[in-house]
C-alpha cells in the first residue's frame, strides 16, 4: 500500500501513464460513440433516443465509482495516513461531480421523449441528484481544509460517510417502485439489453474510465506540484 | 502499530454503524419512497376517493380504447396481481403502447375508476432493436435480416 506513498515514485509512474490513458480513452470513446450512433438500430419503443445510453450509463457508473474512490482514499488517509490519499480524493471529486451532472443531464434529455418528462422525484433520480450534491459539498469542504494538516480529516470523514448513498442508488430501482427502469446489465445473470447495444456501451464505459483516470492523475500531479511550491516558498521565506 | 490498529477498529465500527443506519433508513422508507402505487397496492389498502395518488403498472394488452372525442382514452393497468381501469384525457406519450409501462397521476372515483391528470410512459429494462421486433414507426412490418446477423 505504501509502495507508491513516495510522491517521486508515484510521479515516475503517473507521468508516462497519463498520455496513454488520455489518448487511449479519447480514441475508445470516439470509436464507441461512432459505433453506437451510426451502426446500432433504433430501439423498439425509444427509437433513436436509445443512443444516449452510450454516454448516460458510463457517466452514472463513473459518478458512482468516483465516490467509491473518494471513500477508499479517505479511509486510507484516516487509518494508514497515506500521504497521497488526500491528494487522490480531492483529485477525484471534480471529475466525479462532472460525470454525475452529465448523467443527470443526459438522463433528462432522454426522459423528455421517452417518459414525457425531464424530471421526476423517484428513488433513482433523487439519489443520483444527492450524489451530485455530495460531490459539491465535498469539494467545498476539501477546499476549506488543507491537504496536509489534521483538519483534512473532516473532508475524509465526509468522504467515508457519503458512501452510504451508493447502495441506495444501486438498489433504489429494486427496493422501491420507480419511474426509472430496473437494472438491464448483469455480470452474473443474463442482461436484458440486446448485444447490439451492450458492446458499444461496454467499449464506451472502458473509454470513459480511462479518461476519468487520466483526469485524476493530471489533477493529482498538479496538486502535488502545488504542495511542492508551497513548501519551497515557505522554506525561502524562512531563510 | 498500536495507533494504526486502533484507527482501523474505529473505522470498521463506524462503517458498520453507518451501513446499519442506512439500511434502517431505507427499510423505514420502504413504503413511502415508492414513486407510485401498483394496482395490487390499491386493492390491499384502498386510498380514499378523490385523494391525489400516482398509479403505475403495465398497460394490459388489448385494453386501450379511444373514445369518440379523439382525446379521451380508456385502458387497464395491471401488475400481474390486480387490474385497475384508467381514464385519461389528453395527448399520450410516444412510449404509451399496450404491454408497456405507464405511470399516471390522478385520483380514484367512488366507483373505483382512476381518473388520470397526466400520463408518463415507463420504459422497462429490456432494450430490443426495432428490427428484431418487426415493428416500424410507420406501422409497416419490416424484417431486416441484415442487422440481425
Amino acid at each position: 500500500m505504501h509502495a507508491y506513498a513516495n510522491p517521486t515514485r508515484f510521479l515516475s509512474l503517473a507521468r508516462p501513464l497519463t498520455p496513454w490513458l488520455l489518448f487511449g480513452g479519447m480514441a475508445l470513446v470516439a470509436a464507441a460513440c461512432a459505433w453506437g450512433i451510426f451502426s446500432t438500430p433504433p430501439e423498439r419503443l425509444q427509437g433513436d433516443s436509445v443512443k444516449i445510453i452510450f454516454v448516460h450509463v458510463p457517466m452514472a457508473w463513473l459518478g458512482m465509482a468516483g465516490w467509491t474512490g473518494i471513500a477508499i482514499a479517505s479511509l486510507s488517509e484516516l487509518i494508514w495516513r497515506h500521504p497521497l490519499a488526500s491528494h487522490a480524493a480531492r483529485a477525484i471529486a471534480v471529475p466525479g461531480a462532472l460525470f454525475a451532472l452529465l448523467c443527470l443531464v443526459t438522463g433528462a434529455l432522454w426522459g423528455r421523449p421517452a417518459w414525457g418528462t425531464w424530471w421526476v422525484w423517484d428513488g433513482r433520480l433523487t439519489s443520483m441528484l444527492v450524489l451530485f450534491f455530495l460531490y459539491l459539498a465535498y469539494i467545498v469542504l476539501a477546499n476549506e481544509t488543507s491537504k496536509a494538516s489534521g483538519r483534512s480529516r473532516i473532508a475524509a470523514i465526509f468522504g467515508v460517510v457519503g458512501i452510504v448513498n451508493l447502495p441506495i442508488i444501486r438498489f433504489s430501482v429494486e427496493w422501491w417502485e420507480t419511474q426509472h427502469q430496473g437494472t438491464s446489465i448483469s455480470i452474473t445473470g443474463k442482461s436484458t439489453i440486446d448485444a447490439l447495444y451492450l458492446w458499444p456501451l461496454l467499449v464506451s464505459a472502458i473509454g470513459f474510465s480511462l479518461l476519468f483516470a487520466a483526469i485524476v492523475l493530471m489533477r493529482m500531479r498538479a496538486s502535488l506540484a502545488e504542495t511542492k511550491v508551497e513548501g519551497r516558498l515557505k522554506r525561502m521565506a524562512a531563510e | 502499530m498500536k495507533a494504526k490498529h486502533q484507527r482501523l477498529t474505529l473505522a470498521v465500527l463506524a462503517l458498520l454503524a453507518l451501513v446499519g443506519a442506512g439500511l434502517l433508513a431505507a427499510f423505514a422508507l420502504q413504503d413511502r419512497a415508492n414513486y407510485f402505487y401498483t394496482p395490487a397496492d390499491i386493492v390491499a389498502k384502498k386510498p380514499p376517493a378523490g385523494q391525489a395518488i400516482r398509479l403505475g403498472g403495465m398497460v394490459e394488452e388489448g385494453s386501450i380504447q379511444h373514445e369518440a372525442d379523439g382525446v379521451t382514452v380508456n385502458f387497464v393497468v395491471q401488475d400481474g396481481k390486480a387490474r385497475q381501469s384508467v381514464m385519461y384525457t389528453g395527448i399520450t406519450p410516444d412510449l404509451f403502447v399496450e404491454g408497456s409501462g405507464v405511470v399516471a397521476d390522478g385520483k380514484l372515483t367512488s366507483d373505483g375508476m382512476f381518473i388520470a391528470d397526466s400520463l408518463l410512459a415507463k420504459h422497462d429494462e429490456n432494450y430490443v432493436p426495432r428490427e428484431l421486433e418487426g415493428i416500424d414507426m410507420t406501422g409497416k412490418m419490416t424484417k431486416t435480416e441484415t442487422l440481425v446477423e
